[in-house]
């Protein structure tokens, strides 16, 4: 340092500006930044050791004939199970099919007609109801409604228990997306003698459209993983479900199957099945945020 | 120190001797609830010309304006009492659609808001709701240069409308109200939010677009009003019984008598800026 010129006047300690000199203020900040990372490194731990572990006991048997072939009977080495693949996406789909025109419908209805009246106030609270119900709850509703109608458990009364669990999902983030287009927007669209539907429909829905997807990607996420109520509504098959109107396995039901077997190549498949959720879920989560980051507004 | 809306409510300071007149405001009061926010207003708008709303703000300027092509409506709780006719027809006539009201009164936000779609489909929208049949891209193009923005934007008509300036994208939202070829068009504060250059171009564009429409501008800018408007009309605040302030109409007349000769004290005031 030199001297500073006489016209530039300074009241700085020597050293004040420094880094490594420890205040007390200096210290207190430093110990409250580790334990920040303490607590973030705890939170991530979870999740970290759960993909190790499916990675290390499922990246082995990981190959094609995964995707391609049946699981084998007991004491028989190699196979795959397509038909739980096949299956998963199936109940999946079709959760997705009668839960997003029904959730999003819903979401329209509170945000832009209900306008929180004493209806759209109701259903909110019949939402947050449903966003609550168990799981296996949810399952014993299709297997009420669904399984003893047709008579046998099928890829319908699984995907209809996915789309108990999916709808409020779907309602959530709808009705975010729909509440985050800008007021002006709207007057915009009545102003120009457009009526409440055109204007809902053609402006403000596909402006919301973005925040749907996320929300149908993250329950389709959350249905993808979902076991029990597909343990009595969906239920197993050793082969191929030959309709939607007979049972079909599941991954999930597969990992909650094999898991527990005996058989050591099942046990192995259970975790290539694990290994294959956890990368779907993943994957759609990673959807999920690239579709919210096109958002307009 | 200026006039008492009490004592002379009713002065029709609203005749006017020349014109046709298309929008007739009657003994017109506004409320949000119980809250009055605009008393007793008389006041005739006249085909094809430009009248301004000036006054200090929270004066029911916007509000009023509002009522003209039904836009209240979307307020809850929002109350028209007394009677406003468009072409001797009672807008709030329980037989009126509102949205029928909107096709043939257009407006232009204080804010502009233009649809999160292309240049293109921002005017051809507005358009296809009302029923428009004839040459979309023809119109398109007539509607953009008729708020001069034709040149700056006909190459990229296919991207967003938000990915505009903000001047630009007020001049879209004039265009998109012309599209739809109204007879008259509200304005409220177009340029509050827009640079000196843009303000004059939309300025200009008032000035072409008064040969087809009627228009009726709320602005803060005396110069503004002064410039583009053939009449003005003043609006104040006063504290009512009950302690809430309600909005009223001080005076109207031509805009050079508005501000070379007021007949009131409290306008006189307002646009000499020595207000408050
Ligand atoms: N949506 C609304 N709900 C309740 N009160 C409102 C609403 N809009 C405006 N007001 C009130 O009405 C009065 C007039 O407002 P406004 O018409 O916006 O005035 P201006 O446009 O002249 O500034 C203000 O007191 C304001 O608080
Ligand atoms: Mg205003």
């Amino acid at each position: 340092m030199t001297n500073p010129s006489d016209r530039v006047i300074s009241d700085i300690a020597p050293g004040e500006f420094d880094t490594g000199v420890s205040s007390g203020r200096k210290v207190f900040g430093n110990v409250m930044t580790g334990l920040v990372f303490a607590c973030v490194a705890i939170a991530i731990l979870p999740l970290a050791s759960i993909i190790f572990m499916v990675i290390a006991n499922g990246l082995g048997r990981f190959s094609p004939a995964v995707f391609t072939e049946l699981p084998p009977p007991p004491l028989v080495e190699g196979g795959g199970f397509r038909n739980a693949i096949v299956g998963t996406l199936l109940t999946c789909l079709i959760g997705a099919l009668i839960s997003v025109p029904f959730g999003v419908l819903t979401a329209v209805y509170n945000v832009e007609f209900g306008r929180g009246n004493k209806l759209s106030q109701f259903v909110h609270f019949c939402t947050n109801v449903l966003s609550g119900v168990p799981s296996i709850i949810a399952g014993l509703f299709a297997y009420g409604v669904v399984v003893l109608t047709l008579g046998t458990f099928s890829a319908i009364a699984g995907g209809v228990a996915l789309a108990v669990l999916m709808a409020p999902i779907v309602i959530r983030t709808a009705e975010e997306g729909l509440k985050s287009i800008p007021r002006d927007v709207r007057q915009a669209a009545v102003g120009i003698g457009a009526t409440n539907f055109q204007s809902v429909f053609s402006i403000i829905l596909p402006a919301a459209l973005p925040f749907i997807a996320t929300g149908v990607t993250l329950a389709l996420a959350r249905a993808a993983g979902e076991t029990a109520p597909l343990l009595f509504t969906a239920l197993f098959n050793q082969y191929d479900a030959k309709g939607l109107r007979e049972p079909i396995a599941t991954l999930s039901v597969l990992i909650y199957n094999y898991a527990i077997s005996p058989y050591k190549n099942q046990q192995e498949l259970a975790w290539v099945a694990a290994l294959i959720v956890v990368l779907l879920i993943l994957a759609v989560s990673i959807l999920a945020r690239a579709l919210t980051s096109r958002k307009v507004y | 120190m200026t006039t008492n809306p009490s004592t002379q409510p009713n002065a029709r300071s609203s005749m006017l001797p020349e014109s046709d007149v298309v929008i007739q405001t009657e003994n017109v009061s506004i409320y949000y609830g119980s809250f009055q926010a605009v008393r007793n207003v008389f006041l005739d708008i006249p085909k094809n010309r430009v009248v301004a709303f000036i006054g200090p703000s929270g004066c029911g300027k916007s509000t009023l304006l509002r009522c003209y092509n039904r836009l209240n409506d979307l307020i809850p709780g929002a109350r028209v009492e007394g009677k406003i006719t468009y072409q001797g027809v009672d807008l709030y006539d329980p037989k009126v659609d509102p949205v029928e009201v909107r096709r043939r009164v257009g407006m232009v936000f204080q804010k502009a808001n233009p649809f999160p779609k292309s240049i293109y489909e921002n005017i051809a929208f507005g358009a296809r709701v009302n029923g428009y049949k004839g040459d979309m891209d023809e119109l398109v193009e007539r509607s953009l240069r008729g708020s001069a923005l034709w040149d700056e934007v006909k190459d990229k008509l296919k991207q967003s409308g938000l990915s505009l300036s903000g001047g630009q994208q007020q001049r879209l939202c004039i265009a998109r109200a012309i599209a739809i070829e109204p007879e008259v068009i509200l304005m409220d504060e177009p340029c509050s939010a827009l640079d000196p250059i843009s303000t004059l171009r939309v300025e200009d564009l008032i000035h072409e677009l008064k040969q087809q429409f009627t228009i009726i501008i709320v602005t803060h800018n005396m110069q503004q009003a002064s410039r583009v408007a053939d009449y003005t009309a003043f609006f104040n605040a006063e504290a009512g019984d009950g302690g809430s302030r309600f909005g009223y109409l001080v005076e109207y007349d031509r805009t050079e008598n508005i501000f070379n000769s007021p007949k009131q004290q409290s306008t006189q005031d307002y646009v000499s800026g020595r207000f408050g």
